[in-house]
């Protein structure tokens, strides 16, 4: 409740300031408050990813970007009123959606009754790695991971091919 | 930033700390939270606060622009790769548990060995993507110099 509490201060303060020096550093704030939050939930890879990449790389690389832009954001042109409509809409959507979803933790939910159960019952026997996520994440979901790193691959060419200099290599 | 003398010598002191860190979480990823992604990015934190510190060109002089650039397609063919080794010793696209032939008898595979490798292997490729992928966005930000 604290972290969550801190999680919606940090936000409005990232809406409100124009520094954007600033809003950099809050967000890598919010980034380790992520992960705390994650550790609560038990989900220590995801807390690690979050607090390596998001307050970690992210944070550097905003930065760079900002040292080539200009650091005070400029007052908005148009007025807020549409975009406003648009993330309440979706918001609420969202939160529509989630009214569907079982209570979190019951054992009787899809999550839980599918695949997951054979993870936890099978995985040290079929591959013999302690930690499920990993056995998870490169072996029974290979596939899906050879996509994430399609994606970084993806992302590096991307800025390559917008930012390189290919005079001077 | 540069004649900072506290800044250089704690920079000093960390990075090899932050390196070893960096192949802790990939190597005992099977084991305890940590992979390639995670690992991934912490050792390219290392090259980059290297390169914070103690300028681009010292940086690029250790990890060359070539090589990240490179890294990002190889760590991808790693992968790709141990998909396809897998197909060529009979088994579908990624299945670890034909990677290794058992000695005794002739024709089977040893999987759970097999996975051990595939894993391995795997994350290894997703370590040199995510590097070279991250140094390669931060050394194309830093290189462009500020624009007047």
């Amino acid at each position: 409740m604290v972290l969550l509490t801190l999680l919606a201060a940090i936000t409005v303060g990232i809406i409100r300031t124009r520094n954007l020096f600033a809003v950099v550093v809050l967000s890598g704030a919010y980034s380790f408050l992520m992960a705390s939050v994650m550790i609560i939930l038990d989900a220590v890879d995801v807390a690690m990813t979050e607090a390596s990449v998001g307050a970690g790389i992210s944070t550097v690389l905003v930065l760079g970007a900002l040292y080539l832009t200009k650091i005070h954001e400029d007052p908005p042109r148009f007025s807020a009123a549409i975009p406003l409509i648009v993330c309440v809409a979706t918001g609420a959507m969202l939160i529509y959606g989630t009214w569907d979803l079982p209570p979190f933790g019951t054992a009787d939910q899809p999550v839980n009754i599918h695949v997951g159960a054979h993870y936890i019952a099978e995985s040290a026997r079929e591959t013999d790695i302690p930690n499920i996520v990993t056995a998870v994440l490169a072996s029974y979901r290979g596939f899906d991971t050879l996509g994430e790193v399609t994606v970084v691959f993806t992302a590096g060419i991307g800025v390559l091919l917008l930012l390189k200099r290919w005079g001077d290599a | 930033m540069i004649l900072d003398v506290i800044l250089r010598v704690a920079a000093k002191m960390f990075i090899p700390f932050i390196l070893m860190f960096g192949l802790y979480v990939q190597l005992h990823g099977d084991f305890g939270p940590g992979g390639g992604f995670q690992a991934g990015v912490i050792i390219a934190a290392a090259v980059i606060l290297y390169a914070i510190v103690f300028g681009k060109d010292a940086a690029t002089r250790v990890v060359p622009k070539w090589a990240v650039e490179q890294m990002v397609p190889l760590g991808v063919l790693i992968f790709a790769g141990v998909g396809v080794w897998s197909m060529i010793n009979g088994g579908e696209y990624l299945n670890y548990n034909v990677l290794l032939h058992a000695g005794e008898p002739i024709g089977t595979y040893d999987a759970v060995h097999g996975q051990h490798w595939g894993v391995f292997l795997v994350e290894i490729g997703v370590l040199v993507t995510v590097t070279g992928t991250m140094l390669t966005i931060f050394y194309s930000f830093t290189g462009r110099g500020r624009p007047q």
